[in-house]
């Protein structure tokens, strides 16, 4: 699709073309250097894995990736670009998809950029490559689910700020879910197929089966299905919310 | 084919439409058409719905009644088909501010469909008819308002689109600017269907081939420019100015003729508005009785009437005084 993939550009070249791509990238990785090497104790577990480095991903990912989010429809409602964008012609759908593909595909450069951990275990001693590739899918993938939350929020406001903080609630809840913060929220009342549910949305449990190296198509069907779903939400939101 | 069905239809066709937003009826039941070759201006008080109507023609909003055919494509149904037949500049000419002309128009143009070559082509010929050639690298957030309209009219016109819908495209520009814009529309009047709407009433006879008014959601006129002059109370009357002061008995004796309705006495001392019944034209009748009575004039002027005094009149509070509106 010519169209998707223009505004897929517009949008990749939006992030270089002002500070937030650096910032972004430069803030990911000071972050994720710090917490592998200092909290996660890298040297002192004394094992050629990447463990520490992919643990604090989900909690990393909390609260930068809706800042990455938050403008992606925001704001082109408080602009009034989306009168533009929308009389063009291109479907909700392929703008929706455009747009999502620009952001995960600027994670996946930030993403990319965090290769000298990998190379520093390689040096360090027998990596077990094949699981760390995995672990980097994994989280690509747990990103593209925070994403999708996030554009999907930010259609509902013109205010950056709102969508920050909503999509940052709503992917918490998500993290923990299977956790007792977010369980007993339904513990006592809500029947137990759904408390089991729930209990299954949980991005930590997810990522974590895949950063083990256990090959599970079921974790990298939840994720895809997930903005799959939230993808679609998105093309909702945009829909009903052009007419205010 | 599904072009047999576009060809039977007129370039941009309205039927009945409504939208409503919430409790309130933003535009009640409009219908109106806009033939290729032609300028429609649209005109209404602010808030009057025009802006509405433009965003259910071009397919930003979807009408709660109605339908509207974009080139024959019905926009609810074939939006895509209808959209690349049209040219749509949005109330406030919106555009990626932090983009430079040269990269938006590029991007307009990737959207469009159009490969590198033609690409580039097309977004220079955008440049050099809207005149941004000495803007093209800056971005768009430093440019003037005026300058920020023509990207606004360059990335309309950037396909060459045999419709074009703009929400007021001379809004906020200095004479000049307006000038160029206007000879710009009027160049492309040609070959195309244009609806513009305004609320400068100059412009409906600078521009236009045929205007609608629409007021409180609904139409209230579709004639020519010409025909609304017509309605003008002022149509065909004669404004005479004495040299001196005016005689006695001339108001009188003007009233006697045959066609006068009313002769009203201006502010200045030496002169007189002499009205017609029904627009008639009552310039010969008046020049006799001068001529007659030599009368001393200075000047003998046909008015052809005042726009914005009918304007007024079509759209005014009157009516919303009936609707129980306040004023």
């Amino acid at each position: 699709m010519t169209v998707t993939g223009a505004i897929l550009r517009r949008e990749l070249g939006n992030y270089f073309a002002t500070p937030v791509a650096y910032v972004f990238i430069v803030i990911f990785l000071v972050l994720s250097g710090a917490f592998t090497f200092y909290l996660g104790g890298l040297y002192e577990r004394g094992q050629a894995d990447l463990q520490p480095f992919f643990t604090f991903h989900p909690w990393l990912y909390l609260f930068l990736i809706p800042a990455l989010s938050m403008r992606l429809w925001s704001e082109e409602r408080k602009s009034g670009t989306i009168e533009l964008l929308m009389t063009l012609p291109v479907s909700v759908g392929a703008a929706v998809i455009g747009k999502f593909l620009a952001a995960w595909t600027f994670t996946g450069i930030a993403l990319a950029l965090t290769f000298p951990v990998w190379l520093t275990i390689n040096y360090l001693g027998h990596a077990d490559n094949p699981v760390i590739a995995l672990s980097y899918f994994g989280s690509f993938l747990m990103a593209g689910a925070y994403l999708a939350v996030g554009a999907c929020v930010s259609a509902f406001t013109r205010n950056q700020v709102i969508a920050f903080v909503f999509s940052f609630v709503i992917c918490l809840v998500f993290v923990l879910a299977g956790f007792p913060m977010v369980m007993d929220i339904f513990q006592g009342w809500a029947p137990p197929a759904l408390i089991n549910a729930v209990g299954r949305m949980s991005f930590l449990s997810h990522f974590e089966s895949i950063t083990k190296g256990v090959i599970d198509l079921r974790d990298a069907i939840f994720f895809l299905s997930f903005i799959g779903c939230w993808l679609m939400a998105n093309v909702i939101a945009v829909e009903t919310g052009k007419s205010d | 084919m599904t072009s047999a069905g576009a060809q039977s239809r007129a370039a941009v066709e309205v039927a009945s439409l409504g939208k409503d937003f919430g409790a309130f009826s933003a535009v009640k039941d409009i219908s109106f058409a806009v033939r290729r070759g032609e300028v429609l201006g649209f005109l209404g008080p602010n808030g009057a719905g025009k802006s509405t109507t433009m965003k259910m023609i071009a397919g930003f909003l979807a009408p709660t009644r109605g339908q509207v055919w974009v080139g024959g494509y019905d926009i609810d149904r074939r939006p895509l088909e209808a959209k690349r037949c049209l040219g749509y500049l949005p109330e406030g000419a919106p555009a990626y501010a932090d983009m430079s002309v040269s990269a938006f128009l590029t991007f307009i143009a990737r959207m469009r469909g159009y490969r590198r070559r033609e690409r580039r082509s097309r977004v220079a010929a955008a440049v050099e008819k809207a005149n941004l050639g000495s803007v093209a690298y800056k971005p768009i957030e430093t440019l003037s308002k005026g300058f920020k309209r023509r990207v606004g009219l360059a990335q309309a016109i950037l396909h060459d689109p045999p419709i074009l819908v703009m929400d007021e495209p001379t809004d906020g520009l200095d004479p000049n600017q307006k000038h160029e814009v206007r000879t710009l529309i009027r160049e492309m009047a040609r070959d195309k269907a244009i609806l513009i709407s305004t609320h400068i009433l100059e412009e409906v006879d600078a521009i236009c081939d045929r205007a609608i008014i629409i007021a409180h959601g609904r139409l209230k006129f579709d004639g020519t420019p010409q025909q609304l002059l017509c309605m003008s109370s002022l149509h065909n009357a004669v404004r005479l100015r004495f040299a001196g002061n005016v005689p006695a008995d001339a108001a009188a004796r003007l009233l006697d003729l045959h066609g006068v309705g009313r002769v009203n006495q201006s502010d200045e001392a030496d002169q007189l508005m002499v009205l017609p019944n029904n627009a008639t034209a009552i310039v010969k009748q008046v020049a006799q009785l001068a001529r007659a009575e030599t009368w001393q004039l200075q000047e003998l002027v046909v008015e052809s009437g005042q726009l914005d005094e009918v304007f007024r009149r079509i759209t005014g509070p009157a009516e919303a005084a009936q609707r129980g509106e306040p004023a």
